[in-house]
């Protein structure tokens, strides 16, 4: 589906708080354009507690309860059950979460739902950083990456959390980025139409915290996959498909840029190369995408 | 109506399911296990038509009732001791989101060391989350108060959680006869909540954004003029209920020879039920005993304390403590008396861990009081 043909639907109405060239703001309207109207929306404590602006105004034209920082998964069992005592199987409940709501925070309450078969659709606007609270490490903080309390560079590698969310078996598990909105509106489409737990991970990169100007949002969303930074993937069923870019880097039609690409564009990594390379920990970060790849390959049946 | 011989856990399931609530979460620890249990059970039968979601924490239990809430149904649940301090931050948020939940908590001693006994400073610590607090002192009372705190927590202008206390094991493992009235008596007692907000896709609200202060200061003031109002509220339904079903257990004090008593024990739960034989043993060597058993902490009966204080001095047993202070009721009752009465009131902490509390402990309390050998504050068990 190309842009242009997305519905020209709209629940992401005026009045959002967000920064400008904001990737979740671009997501929701993704997300609100699959869905439509008849969703319920679960939001613990993240940027889009701001995005969503304050009381007594709203941006979002669907019902949403804020709730706490780690409890998205379990107050969307709780909505999902509800409905389901009122026979409304017509309504979709999104739990819509960061990064540090879905990998460390919120992480039992969202394995907990997936174990037990909440029919929920969970969406991890995955920005790598704690954004909301003004840019410190996640779990899904890249290694090197500077944010405020890792000022030098993160020494640790980042989690997979699609690893570990594919562990539960659940029937639909998709990466996506931000760089291609018709992506992540298919995956969304599609996320609907099943019954049981869905998990979409959205690559958010954010202008502010990643150090980027406000302009090339889709631009990182897209180098963070041609690097192979990211992956493009969906799950149905616990059978893998790769699917745009990286089903070509994959399938070893198309070679990955040089990470470097996309890291040497983000302040978060100017230490990295100025005032002089930092060729040790850039061969990590290479070495690391590659072990990835190798991992995915072997997911898909191809060796090397 | 038939009597169903049960424990507390158990009668409060029955009363539970026939609520018909279309939501229970929750999450199993002893002394609470049997709650759950029982409801498990119904859900088998078929005797509870509810989703009932088998949650991985309390705090996820306490989460999951605030979103089924926030749909517009009827929600219930249960838990004790470090599932109740688990879930904390979800105790504010239900009640600032006045959502009527209603929870049963069974008292039980907080750790370390580990100890699954009677204590009520697991719910004392939850004084402040906005939460209506009851404590109950038998099976019935049990089951009269998980109908009622339906009827008061889902009633419009206080639209509030409720937790109903009672302590481990002496009621919740302990098998007491109970009158159950007939379902349709209930349904018609409790008919089907009608929220003042919910999550609808018709009509579409943003529920908890980010507030400033001059709103805040009102959803604060709103919740208080709640508990205000659930203060005769809870008077109506208590009355209500004794027309319709001929039980009473107090309002929000249950009083018992009080009229020309000199002396009042104030307490709750469970040494509550065994005050009324140490009152009655008192009396028969002449000591002019009352009892006044605080059945609801929170909205706090200030105006009864006040009246109840004209004529006697007061004596409280707490099975809590507030570390750095002294007994929660008795400094409760203590503010609701300055500036209106200068009765006298004497404080024990007794019980705590667990350790059994007879009605000859209270005799022993109480005639210690009236030969003058108590100060202020004393630890029954530990003077000796």
């Amino acid at each position: 589906m190309a842009i242009k043909d997305l519905p020209l639907e709209e629940h992401y109405i005026p009045g959002s708080a967000a920064c400008p060239g904001c990737p979740a703001s671009m997501a929701l309207r993704m997300v609100f354009k699959a869905i439509g109207k008849k969703m319920i929306m679960v939001v613990p404590a993240c940027c889009t507690s701001v995005i969503e602006s304050l009381h007594p105004y709203t941006s979002f034209d669907i019902p949403l309860l804020n709730i706490a920082f780690e409890a998205a998964a379990a107050a969307s069992s709780g909505v999902a059950a509800a409905l389901e005592t009122m026979g409304r199987d017509d309504i979709t409940v999104v739990a819509w979460a960061g990064d540090g709501g879905t990998y460390d925070i919120g992480l039992q309450a969202l394995s907990g739902a997936f174990e037990r078969g909440t029919n929920f659709i969970y969406i991890c606007y995955n920005n790598q950083i704690y954004s909301n609270t003004g840019i410190q490490r996640s779990g899904a903080t890249p290694y090197a990456a500077w944010t405020t309390t890792t000022v030098g560079g993160k020494t640790e590698f980042r989690k997979e959390m699609g690893e570990i969310v594919q562990a539960h078996h659940i029937p639909y598990v998709a990466q996506t980025s931000i760089g291609y909105p018709e992506d992540v509106y298919r995956k969304v489409k599609k996320a609907k139409e099943i019954k049981g737990p869905k998990y979409i991970e959205i690559l958010a990169p954010c202008p502010p915290g990643w150090r980027f100007d406000m302009s090339k949002t889709a631009e990182m969303g897209k180098l963070a996959v041609e690097t192979g930074a990211w992956a493009l993937y969906e799950v149905e069923n616990d059978k893998i498909t790769f699917n745009g870019k990286s089903k070509l880097i994959l399938e070893g039609k198309m070679k990955r840029k040089p990470v470097e690409d996309w890291l040497k564009l983000q302040g978060r990594f100017r230490h990295l190369f100025v005032p002089e390379r930092d060729e040790k920990r850039l061969k990590e970060i290479e070495d690391h995408i590659d072990m990835l790849w190798r991992r995915y390959r072997s997911w898909v049946g191809i060796e090397k | 109506m038939k009597v169903m011989i049960d424990t507390g856990n158990y009668i409060a399931a029955k009363a539970a399911i026939m609520a018909k609530p279309n939501v229970v979460a929750a999450y199993p620890i002893t002394p609470q296990t049997t709650l759950v249990e029982g409801i498990a059970k119904y859900k088998e039968t078929g005797e509870f038509k509810g989703e009932y979601i088998c949650v991985e924490s309390e705090h996820s239990a306490m989460s999951a009732c605030i979103g089924a809430s926030a749909t517009g149904v009827r929600v219930f649940t249960g838990t004790s001791s470090h599932g109740l301090l688990l879930m904390h931050e979800m105790l504010h948020w239900a009640a600032l989101s006045r959502l009527p939940i209603v929870m049963c908590n069974i008292n039980r001693v907080v750790g370390p060391g580990w100890n699954i006994w009677a204590d009520e400073n697991d719910s004392i610590a939850q004084r402040d989350t906005g939460w209506i607090q009851f404590y109950v002192s038998s099976n019935q009372e049990i089951f009269d108060t998980v109908i009622q705190a339906f009827k008061i927590a889902e009633h419009e202008k206080i639209s509030l959680p409720i937790m109903i206390n009672y302590n481990a094991f002496i009621l919740s493992h302990t098998s007491m006869p109970v009158y159950i009235p007939e379902q349709e008596e209930i349904d018609e007692f409790i008919p089907k909540r009608k929220p003042t907000w919910k999550l609808d896709v018709d009509n579409p609200i943003t529920f908890g954004n980010i507030i400033l202060p001059d709103a805040y200061i009102e959803v604060r003031r709103d919740m208080q003029r709640a508990q205000d109002y659930a203060r005769n509220y809870i008077k109506k339904v208590a009355e209500e209920w004794r027309e319709k079903f001929g039980r009473y257990h107090g309002d929000l004090i249950d009083r018992y020879r009080c009229d020309d008593a000199e002396y009042i024990i104030l307490t709750m739960g469970a040494i509550g039920a065994e005050s009324r034989i140490a009152v009655d043993n008192l009396r028969e060597d002449g000591l002019k005993i009352g009892l006044a058993r605080v059945r609801v902490f929170r909205p706090f009966p200030k105006e009864d304390i006040v009246e109840l204080s004209k004529k006697a001095d007061f004596i409280v047993i707490d099975r809590n403590i507030s570390v750095g202070m002294g007994g929660a009721l008795s400094a409760e009752v203590k503010s609701a008396l300055y500036g209106n009465s200068d009765t006298k009131v004497y404080s024990y902490i007794a019980g705590l861990g667990g350790k059994d509390v007879t009605f000859k402990d209270i005799e022993k309390m109480i005639r210690k009081v009236v030969d003058g050998k108590v100060k202020t504050l004393e630890w029954y068990s530990l003077e000796e």
